[in-house]
């Protein structure tokens, strides 16, 4: 799958490694949409490329609900290759010989920006379940924060898949002067009720397991089942019937005939367990329900009325992507940014992409996107010169 | 933003090897915005945009196409022109084309007056079925004509709707359309007599007559 991927289509590669490694920045205080206020707030990020003399070639990457600020190159420190680095490198879509390349850890992660797994200045101890509830609003506040801080003025795009794809819609809509173009992927400007449920269930495996003890899991045992079975259930959504079908089919695991017990039977129950308790090691619990949340309340069209009334102030070029066979972020919402934004008549590119992967396609379908992407940075860059 | 220098006008005669093209690249003012209807892979729009300084939009059925188009820069969206204009507010464009697309509609009177509605001007090229070539066509085979321009099996045309030179100017006339400019041609050369006959493609800049 995704990351597998990445790491073989890494090491086919002949070319050298491009060795990254993550910066923090620390800012006094962050104001939040709930009205609370977090203070300190902390920022890692890593970059690839260089910024130009005119600062008018920065991108900022942002990245889905799992993911964190190694988008690409090899890390140095777990070296292990950035969750999108087939799209960011030398001669890539994300052309770091061309662009300057950011992503940074989103508010409430658990990979180096301040999350419920960060210490509270206050008491000494974990935020856990006492941090403030965040949104897609206040990851993109902090993610200005940062740009500011490094002296752009404005962003050459804004793009990511996902609820990457929700941050670069409110980059746009929320700081119509900081950015130029945006691509969003396989995203939506509001959940729907299914989309809802999903993470619900999530959220709810984490919280029914007796470990996460109301989030007071830190230095003990964390609610690794729940969590697990959380991410089992987000990895059935990312993949496709079609895809499930390749993958796996019917087939057993190490095993002629069945068990007759509740042992892995079929390869996709091996998988899902493994993908499961790997995820435990990489990612933190209440992170989860945090993030998730905030993906929820994401809403777009909230306080417009309309989405083309959301879009009024947008001014960036847009170029939106759906995927054929994702039906967890289906095309029509796509249709729907673009239909607003052609209501609004911005400047709009949409494609469908044939693919089988579901919503994993962001992350694998890469020869495409990269025509695309490549061609759509390049004008929106000679409009910008 | 500063557009690139107009290339010499010579180079428009020569446009991508398509009359129609070369038509339209002279009728449009440079600095327009212009939405192009079943744009293709974007060739018309991206020449447009490189060479008059426009803001190109498009919008094309074919995800293959979109693709393509995207990938040279130009702005296109995948959709049906049937449907899709609907969101557009009135009169976004300076100009519509609908470049050998309206026979290719399944309701092309809704779409010419949707293009009309979202544009000043409509720019509209359409392949002549009355050129003498397709009537000898079909008056000696005794089947469905194919030449140059209709080179297709009946059962594998995209062309659903066949119209002439005359039956343009009738639904001008029903729509009230104000019939701006009108280019009769035959392979690259313009024609002037009896362009029903002799003309493989039309090409109208057409207005509402209210404009």
């Amino acid at each position: 799958m995704p990351e597998q991927r990445l790491a073989a289509l890494w090491y086919d590669e002949k070319t050298p490694a491009m060795v990254v490694e993550s910066n923090v920045v620390t800012f006094d205080c962050i104001p939040l949409d709930s009205g609370a206020t977090l203070a300190p707030v902390e920022v890692a990020y890593e970059s690839y490329g260089e910024l130009n003399a005119q600062k008018t070639n920065a991108i900022l990457v942002l990245h889905a609900f799992s993911g964190d600020a190694h988008a690409a190159g090899i890390n140095h420190e777990i070296g292990k290759p950035g969750w999108w680095d087939n799209m960011i490198g030398p001669g890539k879509a994300f052309d770091t010989d061309k662009y300057f390349v950011l992503c940074s850890n989103v508010l409430g992660g658990c990979r180096g920006t301040t999350g419920p797994s960060s210490m509270n200045p206050a008491t000494g101890c974990p935020y856990a379940m006492s941090f403030p509830v965040i949104t897609i609003g206040d990851m993109v506040r902090l993610q200005k924060m940062l740009i500011d801080s490094l002296g752009i003025e404005r962003l050459l795009s804004v793009t990511g898949g996902s609820m990457g794809g929700m941050q670069a819609l409110e980059w746009a809509v929320a700081y119509p002067d900081r950015v130029v173009s945006a691509i969003p992927i396989a995203t939506t400007t509001r959940h729907s009720a299914q989309q809802i449920a999903f993470n619900e269930v999530g959220r709810q495996a984490v919280m029914a397991d007796l470990d996460w003890s109301e989030g007071n899991y830190y230095g003990k045992k964390p609610p690794a089942r729940g969590l697990a079975v959380a991410r089992m259930v987000g990895h059935i959504t990312y993949m496709s019937d079609d895809s499930m079908r390749e993958k796996f089919g019917r087939r057993l695991r190490g095993k002629e005939n069945f068990g007759f017990d509740f042992d892995v039977d079929f390869e996709v129950e091996s998988y899902l367990r493994y993908r499961g308790s790997e995820f435990v090691h990489r990612f933190d619990a209440n992170s989860y329900l945090y993030i998730t949340k905030a993906m929820d309340y994401f809403d777009l069209v909230n306080g417009h009325g309309t989405l083309a009334a959301a879009f009024e102030a947008a001014r960036a070029r847009f170029l939106v992507i759906s995927f054929s066979s994702d039906w967890l972020y289906p095309s029509y919402q796509s249709q729907e940014i673009v239909r607003a934004l052609r209501a609004r008549n911005c400047d709009v590119a949409y494609v469908e992409l044939q693919s089988n992967y579901g919503h994993d396609a962001f992350l694998v379908d890469v020869a495409e996107q990269t025509d695309l992407i490549r061609g759509f940075l390049a004008s929106t860059y000679e409009k910008v010169q | 933003m500063t557009a690139p220098a107009p290339k010499p006008q010579p180079f428009v005669r020569e446009l991508l090897g398509r009359s129609d093209y070369t038509i339209i690249g002279e009728i449009v003012e440079p600095k327009t915005k212009v939405l192009d209807l079943g744009c293709g892979d974007g060739e018309l729009l991206a020449w447009l945009a490189q060479n008059k300084g426009v803001d190109a939009r498009g919008v094309e059925i074919s995800g293959g196409r979109v693709q393509r188009a995207i990938a040279r820069g130009v702005s296109v969206y995948q959709g049906d022109i049937d449907e899709g204009l609907a969101d557009y507010p009135d009169q976004a464009f300076d100009y519509v084309i609908l470049s050998q697309t309206l026979q290719e509609t399944f309701r092309p009177r809704k779409v010419l007056r949707e293009m009309l509605r979202v544009g000043r001007r409509g720019i509209v090229a359409f392949p002549n079925y009355g050129h003498w070539r397709v009537r000898l066509s079909m008056l000696l085979s005794g089947r469905a004509p194919k030449t140059a321009l209709f080179p297709y099996d009946w059962y594998e045309s995209p062309n659903i709707h066949f119209l002439t030179v005359h039956d343009f100017e009738d639904l001008a006339a029903l729509e009230h359309l104000k019939v701006e400019r009108r280019y009769f041609l035959s392979g690259a050369r313009k024609v002037t007599l009896f362009p029903n006959l002799l003309a493989e493609v039309a090409v109208y800049l057409v207005s509402t007559s209210a404009a």
